[in-house]
């Protein structure tokens, strides 16, 4: 039943991200002609508003590293996710283990106290 | 749900980072004291954390044509209370603010307290109030770590609001369109890291019913539900 709930939510999660992929429409290109970009960060969308907000404000610190490209980033953001499902794993794994042997265990202690009784 | 580098006046860097230091020194020492007295608890103080690198690192689509990511925060607060998520968040806002450009160190202490000190003190105060009025502890966990994922959000529209008021509608104007940008994308994310923490609390009772009983986070009826 567990098992079956969790498959469920993992797919209400899929469906949840799935679906604004295909129901977002592409806004028609601006007066520049150029394509609408869609999908950005909203952390990008923020700065852009803090720029017609505030349109004499300078940032006044830089990054002091910056991705050498999209694709370092991409891969950087791989790395952190992979340790932390990396980890997430070895731990479910070692749970799994350690729970079935203790249930080996008692298991093993009821059929000796059993045994001993007759 | 990261004011970039160099996008808050000084004065506010400096505040936010103000307020949130106290919370990430108590933190420090709430999980160095946890550790020392429950050594065996450790590891999953290394999956809460675990938890938050993997959540911040997916960026998803939503529905407004944009994309953001959840936090992670709601899983150990709920574990471990809320303040052990602040050195925690720490860790990994400053992972990113170094290596990635996202985020930075000016706005370190305002990300710090949108994402690792409102979020997990929301999701501990939720989830105790969800499992006061009754709610069974699957919806408990959902509405505490939705609503975190979702107010961290929120603060964050406030503090660029608070930053940059709209020159005509003032701090009101520009706290709307800050939240348009941010706490509407975040919905249907905060959905999903509803779901998520679920599906790992799932996993935790089931292979770790002992561990989630003595940090009192389910009831020894529970265990076998």
């Amino acid at each position: 039943m567990k098992r079956h709930q969790n498959l469920l939510l993992l797919v209400a999660v899929a469906l949840l991200t799935a679906l604004p992929l295909w129901q977002v429409q592409r806004p028609e290109a601006g007066a520049d002609g150029k394509p609408v970009d869609i999908f950005t960060g909203a952390d990008n969308r923020a700065m852009a508003l803090i720029g017609q907000i505030a349109p004499s404000y300078q940032p006044w610190f830089e990054p002091l590293l910056e991705p050498a490209s999209g694709e370092v980033a991409s891969l950087l953001f791989a790395l952190q996710a992979a340790l932390g499902a990396g980890f997430i794993g070895y731990y479910l794994g070692v749970s799994v283990t350690r729970e079935k042997m203790r249930r080996e265990v008692t298991r093993r202690e009821e059929t000796d106290a059993g045994d001993t009784a007759c | 749900m990261h004011i970039m580098e160099g996008f808050l006046p000084i004065e506010h860097a400096v505040g936010w980072t103000l307020a949130s230091a106290p919370f990430v020194i108590y933190g420090l020492r709430a999980v160095r004291r946890r550790v020392h007295e429950q050594p065996e608890q450790r590891m999953l103080l290394g999956v809460a954390a675990a938890f938050a690198f993997v959540l911040s690192a997916l960026k998803l689509p939503s529905v407004t044509g944009s994309c953001s990511h959840p936090t992670g925060t709601g899983l150990g607060a709920i574990l471990f209370g809320p303040v052990i998520m602040a050195p925690i968040g720490a860790v990994v806002l400053l992972f990113q603010a170094l290596l990635l450009a996202h985020g930075g160190l000016t706005t370190l202490g305002a990300n710090l307290f949108a994402m690792a000190i409102v979020g997990p003190f929301a999701a501990a105060a939720v989830f105790r109030l969800a499992r006061g009025l009754k709610c069974s502890f699957a919806v408990s966990v959902f509405l505490a770590a939705s609503l975190a994922d979702l107010l961290t959000y929120v603060t964050t529209s406030l503090q660029l609001a608070w930053a940059f008021p709209d020159p005509v509608g003032g701090f009101a104007a520009s706290f709307v369109k800050f939240a348009g940008i941010f706490a509407i994308t975040q919905i249907p994310l905060a959905i999903s890291e509803g779901l998520l923490t679920v599906v790992i609390f799932n996993a935790l009772a089931r292979f770790n019913p002992r561990e989630l009983q003595d940090m009192k986070v389910i009831g020894s009826s529970e265990v076998r539900a």
